[in-house]
């Protein structure tokens, strides 16, 4: 089949099957329903397109609506810190250094064939599917109260957190008792300075690197 | 709360001022979710409409700006002293003819506009014009604020990516490497107000600052010393967020034609300036907030005091004093933050062009340090000195 006929049906099924869940979420949970199912398609549908997609650059834009979808999932779990997070490291940094990264990249495009690597990649997608799965059964997605149904918590997330990442140990606020994570804090913290340093410790350029021929004379 | 703001959700009311209102006057028939859909409508429509005023406004101030500073007049003829040239250049974007380059990305370079004037629209939404009229008030603000710009940049790159052409591909390769490098100490220096205020929250940040004329505000030297080298910072990276010069690189005319925008046209064009003009009001404004005192000024320090009203403190809705107040705030607000745009167009039309190198040494050699060395030292004088200081305890 040509390639703009099957582009054609390919993006006419995704936008029928989210019709369809924006259909579904509306059935199930009245209009926070549709959000969830917007949200949803946006993470999944974005994932679809990614993988889709023949050019690198597109899929890497697709990912666009796949972390937006994640933030909007956030949001909708309350997490506002979490969603701004995700949309400012997600989409303003890493994306944008990822398209960076693809654009020096030169085209090579039977890269994306299917090839010996699909088997194992598939039995990876089918572990962090169930793995998936298992996470959205014990999340608690709708029981503190749908935003759409007036039960918004109107407490400061963002307050929650500092205090949480300073707090060495348990401690008592008003709703109740609170754990505190500083250890695992500064930890990451560690870990990510190790990373960075050793990252431009392995990209800088060496001197002989500079002066190859001084090196060989 | 977040979630209430994106779908409208919590019809409690006295959350939003907007909201507020329109239940007081709607009869008693009109359901609740009319009442969410219509506030909704509203503050989508005020944000719209800022959006466009402070892009109408800002073309024409940086031609009379430039002008004046390369000696001549600038816009004369349409209207006292060409005010209304912005809408005689909309008209004439409207009418031009809409183009897309053979080769190009059609969906991506019809997409990328629209995620450019997007990022910054979500990012007015949570701009108060004064402390008792705002469309969203999170405690997130400022980091809700960072956020959304920071998704300007996947638009430019999309943009400069689809056009197919090299000085936009160019262009948006040098914006997604310069706003990748002074997101960085945009960031770390905002660290500095939000740490002595000890939240994100603007309004709460300005109604900090409150005191006797606007001494209070945090770049006085007695509030804390590092505030004023924490702003220089912040204000070098601003430019850098917004693509002005000297740091116009993404754009520089005079090398990449206009790069990410040299195939647009029309009304697509005018959306990334659009972008431009909002974004650099929202971060002028935003300084004022974290530097400036905010909705602080004689000016609202004389209301207050006339009238008895106390700061963080919502008086009733329809006195004279809230009234004053309401206006004089955003009176202040705005008045600060064009003082910032003014102060960047002065800097567009003086300073030379830096070169990419200089403007990466810039980000990542220098002011990603100097904005850790502020964080410390203000954190230190707010931990050890403060106690000493009568007037940061009152």
């Amino acid at each position: 089949m040509k390639e703009p006929a099957l582009q054609r049906i390919f993006y006419g099924a995704l936008a029928l099957l989210g019709l369809c869940a924006l259909g579904v979420g509306l059935a199930k949970a009245g209009w926070s329903g549709v959000a969830f199912a917007l949200f949803a398609f946006m993470t999944l549908g974005g994932a679809v397109m990614c993988i889709w997609e023949r050019s690198v650059v597109r899929s890497a834009f697709a990912l666009m609506a796949t972390f937006t979808g994640v933030a909007g999932l956030f949001v909708l779990l309350e997490a506002d810190f979490l969603a701004m997070a995700q949309i400012l490291i997600y989409v303003g940094g890493i994306l944008a250094l990822l398209l960076f990264a693809v654009m020096l990249t030169p085209p090579d495009l039977n890269e994306r064939k299917l090839s010996r690597l699909a088997a194992g990649a598939l039995f990876v997608g089918a572990g962090a599917l169930y793995l998936g799965l298992k996470i959205t059964d014990t999340a608690h997605w709708f029981v503190r109260g749908a935003p759409l149904d007036g039960n918004v918590a109107a407490s400061g997330s963002a307050e929650r957190i500092g205090v949480g990442f300073l707090a060495a140990g348990p401690y008592q606020t008003s709703a109740g008792t609170e754990l505190g994570y500083v250890v695992a804090f500064e930890l990451a913290a560690i870990v990510l300075t190790v990373a960075l340093v050793a990252a431009v410790y392995i990209a800088r350029r060496k001197p002989s690197d500079l002066q190859p021929e001084e090196k060989a004379g | 709360m977040l979630a209430a703001v994106l779908f409208a959700g919590a019809p409690q009311s006295g959350t939003n001022p907007i909201q507020g209102l329109l239940e007081q006057v709607a009869p008693a028939a009109v359901p609740a979710w009319a009442v969410v859909a219509a506030t909704i409508g509203i503050g989508v429509g005020i944000t719209v409409a800022i959006v466009s005023v402070i892009a109408m406004f800002g073309t024409w101030m940086e031609r009379k700006v430039s002008g004046h500073i390369q000696c001549r007049y600038g816009p004369m003829r349409a209207g006292w002293h060409g005010w209304l040239q912005p809408l005689a250049d909309g008209v004439k974007l409207l009418l031009k003819e809409d183009l897309v380059p053979k080769g190009a990305d059609r969906v991506l370079y019809v997409i990328a506009p629209a995620i450019v004037l997007a990022s910054v629209l979500a990012a007015m939404a949570v701009f108060p014009l004064a402390p008792n009229f705002y469309f969203a008030d999170i405690d997130l603000g400022i980091f809700f604020i960072l956020a959304m710009t920071s998704t300007t940049t996947i638009g430019v790159v999309m943009a400069g990516w689809s056009s197919n052409s090299k000085w936009s591909l160019y262009g948006s390769m040098r914006e997604a490497a310069q706003v990748i490098a002074y997101e960085i100490p945009l960031g770390i220096s905002l660290l500095v107000p939000i740490m002595v205020a000890g939240s994100f929250n603007l309004i709460e940040v300005s109604n900090d600052q409150a005191g006797w004329m606007g001494m209070n505000w945090y770049i006085w030297p007695w509030v804390n010393p590092f505030m004023l080298p924490a702003f220089v910072l912040f204000f070098i990276a601003i430019l850098a967020e917004t693509k002005r010069a000297p740091f116009d690189l993404p754009e520089a005319e005079s090398e990449l034609v206009a790069g990410f925008m040299t195939e647009y046209s029309g009304i697509r064009w005018s959306f990334f300036f659009m972008e431009e003009y909002a974004a650099m009001f929202l971060y002028s404004a935003v300084g004022a907030f974290f530097f400036f005192g905010g909705f602080e000024s004689p000016l609202t320090w004389l209301v207050r005091h006339q009238f008895g009203l106390t700061v963080g403190v919502q008086a009733e809705a329809w006195s004279l004093g809230a009234i004053l107040l309401t206006l004089t705030s955003a009176l202040t607000i705005v008045v600060k933050g064009f003082a910032g745009v003014f102060l960047m167009m002065w800097l567009r039309w003086t300073l030379p062009r830096v070169r990419i190198d200089q403007v990466m040494t810039l980000g990542y050699k220098y002011l990603t340090p100097l904005a850790l060395v502020c964080v410390l030292g203000a954190g230190l004088w707010e931990v050890f000195v403060k106690g000493f200081l009568p007037w940061r305890n009152g």
